[in-house]
């Protein structure tokens, strides 16, 4: 009847998930008490859940980012703090079946749960108001997106109280993954969560590349677009590319572990290395698919702040472009161990080092966007330079490690711990923060608190580099990653130092949040009026802030990069149009919700070899869908006369601000 | 090498970088062989001419940063620059001029660091055959009729030759102080080829996390005198204590922290045993049905 599931799989012996299962509920009970005392299940369910616009959507996915941040970093500091004890004689306080599984969900959630979404976030608050447009071009799609990866989410963190988690490292390569190496449910959590949020994922890759070709205001041509866009399409082409590689890789595996077969064992002819040559043509990609975006947001700050246009557009864009194919030839890079040629480690390790050729153009062109400019030290700006400066280093330790002869001996290494950590918080969660800081206010209409903007800036920080400088050297004294203990005592201060380095970037996450409590507290204070707070370029920064639901009252037509930028120049900017027309808007739809609950239902099931209920959320799933589609009453009209009275005031409210 | 100058200077500022972060003793900068010493050098001779670009564009950010900030009024303030195809013919070129020594340096560091690749020496070399198991390393000197749990020992200044495989999960073989490290792998078999040219105790490790037990998977590598090896095989031999189809069996259990073990013996062609016991499932084939040769081969009889 429950498959595997049995009551013997909540995990009662193990303390530590115990309590984060009381506060866990304890708080979901809160949240669901007060807004059942507020009064506000209505409002959230129609203006949120079941919403279609693309600047609610992104909201919910940054939301859902920086809860999963928490959830990840909570596992950093355990795994910081196990490391730092566990010496010689002491065995530390987390056993290696624990030890495993929060390593690898940690990696799990911060590229899957917590970077990606708040990329995705980020492009769908952005991207539209960019380009002019009044939505992306299927916005139930982009609702269905969402929830599909919030499966994910949930799964993951079912996990922790239900069964357990992958024990695997955050690729689970066979024959570790495999049925012998892992018989419990844990990797069967770790595939379907990320099938589902996989799905969700390529759906709304494809439903961005679709609104960046196809719904661009009059007269924005390619290389007139705002280069944030131009690296969130150059992401949503390697999205579109790699996750189906992700996709047809986990199929795989899964049919390794449900239908005996031996893709990646040895038995009948399978082999492990197919997986992880798979896996990374996938996961390489992945990693520029994170970090372009938040290029785009640097290019974005950077350019506003200095009060001048960012030097050498077309480079940037080309250099995208060039990121954008070369990142699909560099996957062996990740393991030149396995004993390939001379020629084939030469040429992934060649390929490897192209890329920082236009990498580094990249950061020469920020350098120089600064150079003659008026720079405000702005949170997003000091978020840019710090980013700069660390990301400089980790690209020059990433370069290192693509010489086959280097990773010869700093594979596996914590010395690569510390690379990538130094490429992915210098470069993402830096850009993601900065991006965070500087679009706020288009999303709230009042602007974040400067003050603990730069606390929880210096304390990230100074934070990474107690954290990782450390780990480099360990690397360099022979320590591998993923182990819970170790004998040599000389390791022990640098751990401890790394320790320190994870509290560091606690208290930065904690004014990062203080930063958003007070902000929201004394918005009355911090309101932005006129739409346009930093003196931005870009077309975002024409409309008020919020944004309308409708973006645009009328579309813009564009003639310069730096559209807006220009308007304010020629005094052209705020003209109130001639006439308003009805705007066509699209209904916001609970079917997204269903499906995903179904889709919840469902990868729960198969988790757990419950195969009817599986059926029960497959057919749930099919069925929503139908009903979705036979549904005709998808759209309406925003009356002329209501756009031009939400305008008006926006309008008014701008006359008074000048 | 082509760049003489440049890696000359490059090598230097490597050296001056890594004396900065302390005198602690790094493993992998102290190496102790021929190919770990190559590889300290490539490290600091790429990191060094990488360290030419980096360390200015960190000074440039902080101090156009700096410079420009906007309240300093007296700078200059061009609002409508954007464009210097000077600057931008400069800034393609550079990175690309290191990235094409760095290029000639991987191709040759390459295919001289080729793990494949035996040494050249005038010694004659030492077999050892590399199991890696749940959660042990089993090391079977072919030559010597001798098999050993955690330890390995060879003479200095003798090419090592490595051939390696795993019984069930991947692996990476990793003595840190002399070199390369390559994967374990089931039904494979891998290659590496080390030197030492100092006596020593040298720590050995699994690079690969291979689940429960693998924190533990450690190993010592000794590198000794010709005398001290002789020893060394010696109490092996005498330790009477021989390894066997049967005693493989009960070793082949997953185990954690196994303490160092020696064997006098060793069944002929035991490393090929375990490679093709697995093969035998690559090929699909149930032991019980196999020709007698292959029936042989697997049972470990011939």
């Amino acid at each position: 009847m429950f498959g595997k599931l049995t009551l013997e799989a909540i995990p009662y012996h193990e303390p530590i998930v115990m309590v984060t299962l009381a506060a866990v509920i304890l708080g979901g009970v809160a949240l669901l008490g007060a807004i059942t005392y507020l009064g506000k299940w209505k409002y959230l369910w129609t203006e949120w859940l079941t919403s279609v616009d693309h600047k609610r959507i992104g909201v919910m996915y940054i939301i859902v980012a920086l809860i999963m941040l928490l959830r990840g970093f909570a596992d950093a500091i355990m795994m910081r703090g196990q490391q730092a004890v566990a010496a010689a004689d002491a065995v530390g306080f987390l056993p290696p079946h624990h030890y495993d599984q929060i390593f690898t969900a940690h990696g799990v959630i911060m590229i899957f749960f917590m970077a990606m979404p708040f990329i995705t976030g980020l492009m769908n608050v952005v991207v539209p108001l960019q380009i002019g447009a009044r939505d992306v071009a299927y916005p139930f799609l982009n609702s269905l997106s969402f929830w599909l990866f919030c499966v994910g989410v949930v799964l993951m963190m079912l996990s922790l109280f239900v069964g357990e988690f992958a024990a695997t490292g955050w690729l689970a390569y066979p024959p570790l993954s495999g049925l012998e190496g892992s018989p419990g449910v844990g990797v069967d959590y770790y595939i379907w969560a990320l099938q589902i949020s996989g799905v969700g994922t390529t759906l709304s890759g494809i439903n961005f590349i679709v609104t960046i070709l196809r719904m661009r205001t009059p007269g924005m041509s390619l290389m007139k677009m705002p280069v944030f866009t131009w690296t969130a399409l150059v992401t949503n082409i390697l999205i579109v590319a790699a996750f189906p590689v992700l996709a047809g890789t986990l199929a795989l595996l899964t049919a390794d572990r449900y239908l005996d077969m031996h893709f990646f064992t040895n038995d009948l002819g399978g082999n492990v290395m197919m997986y992880v040559n798979l896996i990374w043509i996938w996961g390489h990609p992945e990693v520029y698919i994170l970090i372009l975006p938040c290029f785009g947001a640097f290019s974005e700050i950077i350019a506003t702040y200095s009060k001048k246009p960012l030097f050498g557009y077309k480079s940037m864009v080309y250099a995208t472009a060039a990121i954008g194919v070369l990142s699909f030839m560099v996957w062996l890079h990740h393991f030149f161990t396995m004993g390939a040629g001379a020629n084939v480690n030469t040429f992934f390790g060649i390929a490897t080092m192209i890329i920082s050729v236009p990498t580094g153009v990249k950061i020469f062109n920020w350098l120089f966007t600064m150079y003659r400019g008026r720079v405000e030290m702005t949170t997003p700006v000091l978020w840019t330079i710090g980013f700069m400066v660390t990301f400089v280093i980790g690209g020059m330790t990433g370069v290192l490690m693509a010489i086959p002869g280097v990773s010869f001996v700093l594979h596996n290494s914590l010395f690569l711990i510390a690379h990538f950590h130094n490429v992915i918080i210098g470069g993402v969660v830096f850009g993601c923060i900065a991006a965070m800081t500087y679009w706020f206010p288009k999303a709230f209409g009042f602007k974040l608190n400067e003050r603990l903007g730069k606390y929880s800036f210096w304390c990230w920080f100074i934070g990474f580099y107690l954290a990782f400088m450390p780990l480099y050297i360990l690397g360099l004294k022979g320590m591998t990653r993923r182990i819970n203990h170790y004998d040599d005592p000389t390791w022990q201060p640098y751990l401890i130092v790394a320790f320190i380095g994870a509290c560091f970037v606690a208290a930065g996450i904690g004014f990062l949040l203080l930063q958003v409590a007070v902000s929201i507290r004394d918005r009355k204070k911090n309101l932005d009026t006129t739409g346009d707070p930093w003196g931005g370029r870009t077309l975002e920064w024409s409309i008020a802030s919020p944004a309308p639901f409708y973006n645009f009252a009328h579309l813009p037509k564009v003639d310069h990069l730096d559209q807006h930028w220009e308007d304010k120049e020629n005094g052209t900017a705020y003209a109130k149009p001639t006439h308003y027309e009805d705007i066509h808007m699209p209904r916001n739809t609970g079917a997204g919700v269903f499906i995903g609950c179904f889709g919840l239902v469902m990868t729960f099931a198969l988790v757990w070899h419950i195969w009817w209920l599986a059926i029960v959320g497959f057919v749930g799933m099919i069925g929503s869908f139908i009903v979705r589609v036979y549904d005709r009453d998808v759209d309406y009209y925003v009356p002329a006369k209501e756009v031009e009275r939400i305008d008006s005031a926006h309008l008014a409210s701008i006359q008074k601000a000048v | 090498m082509k760049h003489p100058h440049f890696t000359t200077v490059g090598r230097s500022l490597g050296i001056g970088a890594l004396m900065l972060l302390s005198g602690c003793t790094m493993e992998v900068l102290s190496p102790k062989g021929d190919i770990g010493a190559q590889e300290k050098t490539l490290l600091l001779t790429s990191l060094g001419l990488m360290l030419l670009i980096v360390v200015p564009v960190i000074f440039l950010t902080l101090y156009f940063a700096w410079k420009y900030r906007s309240t300093n009024t007296k700078a200059v303030y061009m609002p409508r620059w954007s464009h210097s195809a000077r600057i931008e013919v400069v800034v393609w070129t550079i990175p690309c001029i290191i990235v094409a020594i760095l290029g000639v340096m991987t191709y040759k560091s390459t295919h001289a660091l080729d793990p494949y690749k035996p040494l050249e020496s005038t010694v004659k070399p030492i077999n050892i055959d590399v199991v890696s198991m749940d959660w042990k390393w089993l090391f079977i000197y072919p030559d010597y009729d001798i098999a050993t749990v955690n330890q390995i020992a060879f003479p200095v200044d003798t090419p090592v030759n490595f051939r390696i495989t795993s019984s069930s999960l991947m692996n990476s073989f990793f003595i840190p102080q002399l070199g390369s490290q390559i994967y374990s792998m089931a039904g494979m078999e891998t290659k590496l080829h080390l030197i030492a040219r100092e006596a020593g105790d040298y720590a050995g490790i699994s690079a690969n996390y291979s689940g429960a037990g693998f924190s533990g998977m450690r190993f010592r590598a000794i590198a000794t005198t010709n005398e001290g090896f002789q020893d060394w095989i010696n109490k092996a031999k005498a330790s009477n204590n021989a390894l066997t189809p049967e005693s493989y069996q009960a070793l082949v259990q997953p185990s954690e922290h196994n303490p160092v073990t020696l064997y006098s013996s060793v069944p002929t062609g035991m490393f090929d045993n375990i490679m093709h016991n697995t093969m035998s499932k690559i090929a699909g084939l149930d032991p019980a049905n196999c020709t007698p040769t292959s029936k042989n081969l697997i049972a470990g009889n011939n």
